[in-house]
């Protein structure tokens, strides 16, 4: 609750930003929530002059988008919480940057390389001269401090060529908030030019991980989508595993050997406070929220048989969904909530099937070669990714009904796939083969060539990306 | 009710093709209830190296026993010979001791999705325990657990490493 009321601003930030915008007589305030002068056509490879801007988002790889992003001017200097709004300005800049840089659809010039940006200058851009650097669209913005101690970060997308501007949004923040403004902004220009839904402003739980092979301590951390606020949540005295943000993001579910009893837990993040959902059953693992956040799908193994169960989230009697012979773990609901994808080795190796979400209908949806595992249903619902076993460990993709099937990554053991908000990203970890048995964060596109490292502080696995912030 | 119904049966069911997933063992499994304490020939030992060790203890069973870990071979669970024998000198030794509780751990190797290999070292530890419990250890003497891929002995990632950690540890609650 008290999460939604810090964030309450936020959402009234684009109406607000008309008020806050620089002064100048070509802001028509009316104009400021979509401004977007060429209509927005069909998917384009190339721009054509008075065409539209866009990016194609399959074709982006081979030609990303020149996007220059310059310092963002303060409206006035001032100390912050955060810091002084100059070197915030200069670091919103930076933050768009990376964020687009590592979408792969752009190649951002380095803002410090760019033009000093005047705060007047914000909206009436010096459009030949970024064309001369070669930028097709040109992001600016600016900061301010406000008397009641929030943040306004203004953001606004030209079309370089077409000399117009496609759309403004205006963000008020508290201070310790302020990079969100950053991941805003960058959202706000992807969607307008890529056509695909937002995912900067987002945050992932996984497990951090440290110590031998043998011994790992692990610790379940969350941080921004880009690894910024990096924060432990669990000391590592007990084993923590594959962690799931709740719908709503204010509690994670989890994995826990917390005095040698294999359970899921919740952990309400506000708070720190942790409880325990099935009491006083066998082995319990593999959680997952559904869509509504009413149910926890686990499995839970008894006599060395495991099936897949769901219990009220917060708490009460599990109710049985499925009844194989064998193993029937990692599910993974549609994001309709109607039905689940799930492992099961019934046919002898692991294989993926789909099934209501009340059990019925299971119906094998793969079966290529080798073993299929941890399926995780798309927040588009277009597809399911998984972790393909025949040889090495590999990130891939395949439609509901199985059709379609692609690998997106070839690692010695890349396991976990995660999807970003919009469905286009995915987010898994990555083992090193050996005595060190490292592992770490990668992300990667459909496209399977925009693979990157997610940075974090020590080792990490067990990716799970939230929702896009609200 | 039916539910219920439906997990014991299915539980049975597995007790039973994990012991018969092998051939029958050739003696019959010592009656259940007090271990006569003149079996203990061969698991004694030498007086002096047992000497220190109290009996009933974790150290006592790690010395008596032929081993207290039994290997799977790559996504199995079943009992071998090799795993059978190891099996017996545990029960040899629980029913010396009727009062001491255990528990065993299931393990896998790191070739596995984590929690599908949580799921495998389950299978694991109920395979040791139902072979435990079907040559007369009780079944409230040994309780479960897995870990799945998190706790490798051998740390390499080659066939031997993985033949190492693909097991099942019994180890005694002092």
């Amino acid at each position: 609750m008290k999460r939604f009321a810090l964030l309450a601003p936020l959402l009234l930030a684009a109406p607000v930003i008309a008020q806050d915008v620089p002064p100048t007589p070509l802001v028509v305030p009316g104009q400021a929530a979509q401004a977007a002068p060429g209509q927005p056509g069909p998917a384009a490879a190339t721009q054509t002059a008075g065409g539209p801007l866009e990016v194609d988002v399959t074709g982006g790889i081979s030609a990303p988008m020149p996007i220059a992003i310059p310092f963002m001017p303060a409206a006035a200097i001032a100390q912050t919480p955060a810091g002084s709004t100059d070197a915030l300005g200069r670091q919103l800049a930076e933050i768009v940057t990376n964020d687009l840089r590592n979408s792969g659809l752009f190649t951002p010039l380095q803002p410090a390389q760019l033009r000093t940006v005047m705060f007047p200058e914000v909206q009436a851009p010096a459009f030949s001269y970024w064309g001369g650097m070669g930028a097709q669209a040109l992001v600016q913005g600016y900061i301010r401090a406000n008397g009641d101690g929030t943040l306004t970060v203004g953001c606004y997308l030209f079309d370089v060529s077409a000399q117009t501007e496609l759309i403004r949004q205006g963000f008020v923040v508290p201070p310790s908030d302020w990079r969100r403004a950053a991941h805003k902004c960058a959202d706000m220009v992807y969607t307008r030019l890529t056509g695909e839904g937002p995912y900067f402003d987002s945050r992932v739980v996984y497990v951090s991980e440290t110590g031998p092979k043998n011994n790992r301590i692990k610790r379940l951390s969350i941080m921004d989508q880009d690894g910024a606020n990096h924060r432990f949540l669990t000391n590592g005295q007990s084993i923590v595993l594959t962690p799931r943000f709740s719908p709503n993001q204010q509690s994670i579910v989890y994995m826990s050997y917390v005095g040698r009893v294999p359970a899921i837990y919740v952990y309400e993040i506000g708070s720190g406070r942790q409880r325990m959902v099935v009491q006083n059953v066998a082995t319990t693992f593999a959680p997952r929220f559904s869509p509504d956040g009413r149910w926890i799908l686990f499995s839970m193994a008894t006599g060395g048989n495991t099936d897949l169960y769901r219990v009220p989230a917060s708490g009460g009697t599990p109710q049985k969904l499925t009844n194989s012979p064998g193993i029937d773990t990692g599910g993974s609901y549609s994001p309709d909530g109607s039905r689940i994808v799930f492992e099961s080795d019934r046919s002898g190796g692991q294989q993926l099937y789909v099934m209501n979400a009340d059990g019925s209908n299971q119906q094998r949806i793969s079966f290529g070669g080798g073993r299929y595992g941890t399926p995780a249903w798309s927040p588009r619902g277009d597809m399911i990714a998984f972790t393909r076993m025949s040889g090495g460990f590999r990130i891939g993709v395949m439609s509901p009904n199985g059709g379609g099937e692609k690998i997106l990554t070839n690692g010695w053991h890349d396991e976990g796939p995660s999807w970003a908000p919009n469905g286009r990203v995915l987010m898994f970890y990555r083992s090193a083969q050996g005595r060190s048995g490292k592992a770490d964060l990668w992300s990667v596109d459909l496209t399977g060539v925009n693979e990157r490292r997610v940075p974090t502080p020590l080792d990490g696995s067990d990716p799970s990306w939230g929702p896009i912030r609200p | 009710m039916a539910r219920l119904t439906t997990t014991i049966l299915l539980a049975t069911a597995l007790v039973t093709t994990a012991a018969c997933s092998k051939k029958r063992p050739e003696v019959l499994p010592p009656a259940p209830g007090e271990a006569p304490a003149d079996t203990s020939g061969g698991y004694a030992g030498g007086g002096a190296t047992t000497g220190a060790v109290t009996p009933g203890s974790s150290e006592d069973f790690k010395r008596s026993v032929t081993s207290d870990t039994v290997n799977f071979g790559l996504d199995q669970y079943d009992i071998d010979p090799t795993a059978r024998e190891i099996l017996d000198s545990q029960v040899v030794w629980l029913q010396r001791y009727p009062n001491v509780r255990v528990t065993v751990e299931g393990h896998a190797d790191e070739r596995g999705t984590r929690e599908y290999n949580l799921a495998l070292g389950d299978r694991r530890a109920n395979a040791a325990k139902n072979y435990l419990v079907a040559r007369g250890v009780s079944p409230s003497r040994i309780t479960t657990i897995s870990y799945g891929k998190e706790r490798p002995i051998a740390l390499g990632s080659d066939e031997e490493s993985w033949a190492r950690n693909r097991r099942a540890v019994t180890v005694v609650l002092n």
